[in-house]
C-alpha cells in the first residue's frame, strides 16, 4: 500500500478512536466525583500570591502544605 | 559543650564548599560574559559582511539592523564586564519585562491601527497610493505591515507580557531563567523590526500572516523556544499544586505556534546573501500547510492565548472566581482537539480534495460548541456582580470583548459551510469577520488587561481617569460596529454581484462595477477604524498619566528599579 493510503487509513480508524477516547477520558476526569473542592480551590488560586512569590512563611496555605510535604 | 562544638564543626565543614561554589559562580559568569562578547562580535562582523554582499535592499537593511544591534550590545556589554551584579531577588516577581511589554503593546497597537486606517483609506481613495511612494508605501506593501503589526506586534507583545505576569502569580514563583525573559522581549522586538522593514522593501514569502523571510523565521524560532523555556520553567518550579487553566491556554498557544511556524516556513534560501527563499512544499500541499498554519494562528495565537488572558483578568477584575472551573477544562480540551482540523475551510472549491474541505467544515461547525461554552463561562463569571457593568468601564470592555468572541465564533463556523462560503469567500465579508474578532475580541480584552495591569505594575492606586476609559470604550465599540456592518453590506453585495447572471446566463457585472459600488462602505469602514485608533490613543494618554500623575501607593510590592 502506498504511504498516503496507509496513513489515511490509520488516521481515520485507530488514531481517530484513540483521540476520541482521550477526549472522553479528559471530560470524565474533569467530572469525576470529589473534584469539586479541588476545582474551587484552583479557581480561587488567582486571589493569592498577588504581590510576592510564595516563600518561607508564605501567605499561601497551599505552598505551605507543599513545603511541609517535601 | 558538645552541641556547640558540633555546630561549629559543621559550620567549618560547610564553609569551604560554599566559598568554592561562590568562586565558581563568579568564574562561570565571567566565562559567560566572554562567550557573549565573542558571539556578539562575530554576529556584528557576519552582519557587516552580509550587508556588503547583499543581493537585495531588504536583506541589506536587515543585515545593517542586525549589525547595529549586535554592535551596540557588544559595546554595552564590554563596558559592564566584571561589574558586580545584584543577585536575583527570588522573593520578588520579575515585573520589569512585563512593564516593557505593556509599553510595547500600547505603542505597537497604535502603529498597527494607524497603518490599518491608512490602508483602509487607500482602498477608498486609490490616489492615496502616492506616486513618489510606489514600491514602499502602496497598499500591497503596507497591508502585510498592518496585519503583522496588529497580530504579532500588538497581540504578540500583549500575550508575552500577560503570560509572564499571569504565570508568575498563578505559580507563586519568580519567572524562570533570569535574563532570558529580557532576551525573549528584545528578541521579539527585533523580529518585528526586521519583518516590518523587510515588508516595506519587498521581502515576503507570500504566505499570509507568515510573510517574513527565512532568516527572520530562524531568529523567531530561537526566540520562541526561549519563550517556551521561560514559561515552562516557571510552571515547573511553581509553588502552587495546580496549574491554573489560564496557563494551559498560554502553554498550548506557545507550543502550537512553535510547531506551526516551523512547518509552514520550511524553505530553502536561494542564496545566504539574499532574502528570497523557495518553499519546500508546492502546489496544493503548500496551500494546505499554509492554511493549516493560518487558521491555527487564529486558533492558537488569537484565540487560545487570549483565552488565557480572559481566564485570568476577567475573574480578577470582577473579583470573583471563574463561573465553572470544570467547564474551563472542557473548553480547553475541546478547543485544542477541534481547532487543529479546521484549516481546510479556507480552501473550499479549490484543488484541495473534497473530503479534506468537508472535514475542515465539519470541525469548524463543531468548534461552535466549545467556543460558546467558553463565552458563557466568561460572561457568567459576572453572575451576582452584574452591577459592576454600570460602575466599572474596564469590566464593560471585557464583557463586550467576550460578546465579540461569541459573535465571531458563531459567524466563523457559519462562513465555513460550503454553501455560505461560495458567497462569502474572496469578499469583504471575510475582512469584516476577521475584524470583529480582532478588534472586538483581541483588542478589547487586551485593553481591559492593560487597564488592569498598569496601576498594579507601577504601584498606582488607580487609573488616571475612568471617564477616559469610557470614552475609549464607546469610541472602540462604535468603531467596530461601523467596521463590521459596512463590511457585511459590502461583502454580501459584492458576492451577489459576482454571481449575478442575466436571462442568457451571462455575468451581469464586471469586477470594476463591484469596486465602484463598494465606495461608500469603504469610507464608513475607514471612519470606524479611525474611531478605534482614537480610542487607543486616548488609552495611551490615560496609561501615561496614570504612571506620571497618580500618587504611588505604599505596598510591599515595591517598585524594582529598572534593570
Amino acid at each position: 500500500m502506498e504511504t498516503y493510503s496507509l496513513l489515511r487509513e490509520f488516521a481515520d480508524s485507530w488514531m481517530l478512536l484513540f483521540l476520541t477516547l482521550v477526549f472522553t477520558g479528559v471530560v470524565l476526569w474533569a467530572w469525576r466525583p470529589g473534584s469539586r473542592s479541588k476545582h474551587d480551590e484552583a479557581a480561587n488560586s488567582i486571589f493569592r500570591n498577588v504581590d510576592k512569590p510564595a516563600g518561607n512563611g508564605a501567605a499561601s496555605p497551599q505552598a505551605g502544605i507543599k513545603e511541609a510535604c517535601k | 559543650m558538645p552541641v556547640e562544638s558540633e555546630v561549629s564543626i559543621n559550620a567549618w565543614a560547610w564553609s569551604a564548599p560554599i566559598l568554592t561554589r561562590a568562586q565558581d559562580k563568579t568564574k562561570g559568569r565571567k566565562m559567560w560574559e566572554y562567550v557573549k562578547l565573542v558571539a556578539l562580535a562575530l554576529i556584528t562582523l557576519m552582519a557587516a559582511i552580509a550587508a556588503n554582499y547583499a543581493r537585495d535592499p531588504a536583506y541589506m537593511v536587515n543585515a545593517l539592523t542586525v549589525m547595529l544591534v549586535a554592535g551596540g550590545l557588544f559595546l554595552w556589554s564590554i563596558r559592564r564586564v566584571g561589574e558586580p551584579r545584584a543577585a536575583t531577588p527570588e522573593n520578588e516577581y520579575f515585573d520589569g519585562v512585563v512593564r516593557y511589554g505593556v509599553i510595547a503593546t500600547s505603542l505597537w497597537g497604535v502603529v498597527g491601527f494607524l497603518v490599518g486606517v491608512i490602508i483602509a483609506f487607500q482602498l477608498a481613495f486609490p490616489s492615496l497610493n502616492f506616486e513618489w511612494a510606489q514600491g514602499y508605501a502602496n497598499f500591497g506593501r503596507l497591508r502585510p505591515l498592518h496585519t503583522s503589526a496588529v497580530i504579532f506586534a500588538f497581540g504578540g507583545n500583549a500575550l508575552i507580557a500577560t503570560s509572564f505576569y499571569v504565570v508568575q502569580r498563578t505559580s507563586a514563583a519568580r519567572l524562570w531563567g533570569g535574563n532570558l525573559g529580557w532576551f525573549v522581549f528584545w528578541g521579539y522586538q527585533l523580529v518585528i523590526v526586521l519583518a516590518a522593514t523587510g515588508y516595506l522593501l519587498g521581502a515576503t514569502q507570500s504566505k499570509e500572516y507568515a510573510e517574513p523571510e527565512w532568516y527572520v523565521d530562524l531568529w523567531l524560532t530561537i526566540v520562541w523556544l526561549a519563550y517556551l523555556a521561560v514559561f515552562l520553567g516557571t510552571i515547573i518550579k511553581r509553588r502552587e499544586p495546580h496549574i491554573y487553566v489560564a496557563n494551559w491556554f498560554y502553554l498550548s498557544f506557545i507550543v502550537t505556534v512553535a510547531m506551526l511556524h516551523v512547518f509552514n516556513n520550511l524553505s530553502i534560501p536561494v542564496s545566504i546573501w539574499g532574502s528570497k527563499s523557495v518553499q519546500v512544499f508546492s502546489g496544493v500541499q503548500d496551500a494546505m500547510v499554509q492554511w493549516w498554519y493560518g487558521h491555527n494562528a487564529v486558533g492558537f495565537f488569537l484565540t487560545a492565548g487570549f483565552l488565557g488572558m480572559m481566564y485570568y483578568f476577567v475573574p480578577k477584575q470582577a473579583e470573583r472566581p471563574v463561573f465553572s472551573y470544570k467547564l474551563s477544562i472542557i473548553h480547553f480540551w475541546a478547543l485544542i482537539f477541534l481547532y487543529i482540523w479546521a484549516g481546510p475551510h479556507h480552501l473550499h472549491y479549490t484543488a484541495l480534495p473534497d473530503w479534506a474541505s468537508t472535514l475542515g467544515m465539519i470541525f469548524s461547525i463543531m468548534l461552535w460548541m466549545p467556543s460558546w461554552g467558553g463565552m458563557i463561562n466568561g460572561l457568567m463569571t459576572l453572575s451576582g456582580a452584574w452591577d459592576k457593568l454600570r460602575t466599572d468601564p474596564i469590566i464593560r470592555m471585557m464583557v463586550v470583548s467576550i460578546g465579540f468572541y461569541g459573535m465571531s465564533t458563531f459567524e466563523g463556523p457559519m462562513m465555513s459551510i460550503k454553501a455560505v462560503n461560495s458567497l462569502s469567500h474572496y469578499t469583504d465579508w471575510t475582512i469584516g469577520h476577521v475584524h470583529s474578532g480582532a478588534l472586538g475580541w483581541n483588542g478589547m480584552i487586551t485593553f481591559g488587561a492593560l487597564y488592569f495591569l498598569v496601576p498594579k505594575l507601577w504601584n498606582r492606586a488607580g487609573l488616571y481617569s475612568l471617564k477616559l476609559v469610557s470614552w475609549h470604550f464607546w469610541l472602540a465599540t462604535i468603531g467596530i460596529v461601523l467596521y463590521a456592518s459596512s463590511m457585511w453590506v459590502t461583502g454580501i453585495m459584492e458576492g451577489l454581484m459576482w454571481r449575478e447572471v442575466d436571462a442568457n446566463g451571462f455575468l451581469v457585472n464586471a469586477f470594476a462595477d463591484t469596486v465602484s459600488a463598494k465606495f461608500p462602505m469603504y469610507v464608513v469602514r475607514g471612519l470606524g477604524g479611525l474611531m478605534f485608533l482614537s480610542g487607543a490613543i486616548i488609552m495611551c494618554y490615560n496609561l501615561w498619566m496614570t504612571v506620571r500623575a497618580q500618587p504611588e501607593t505604599a505596598s510591599d510590592n515595591a517598585l524594582v528599579p529598572a534593570e
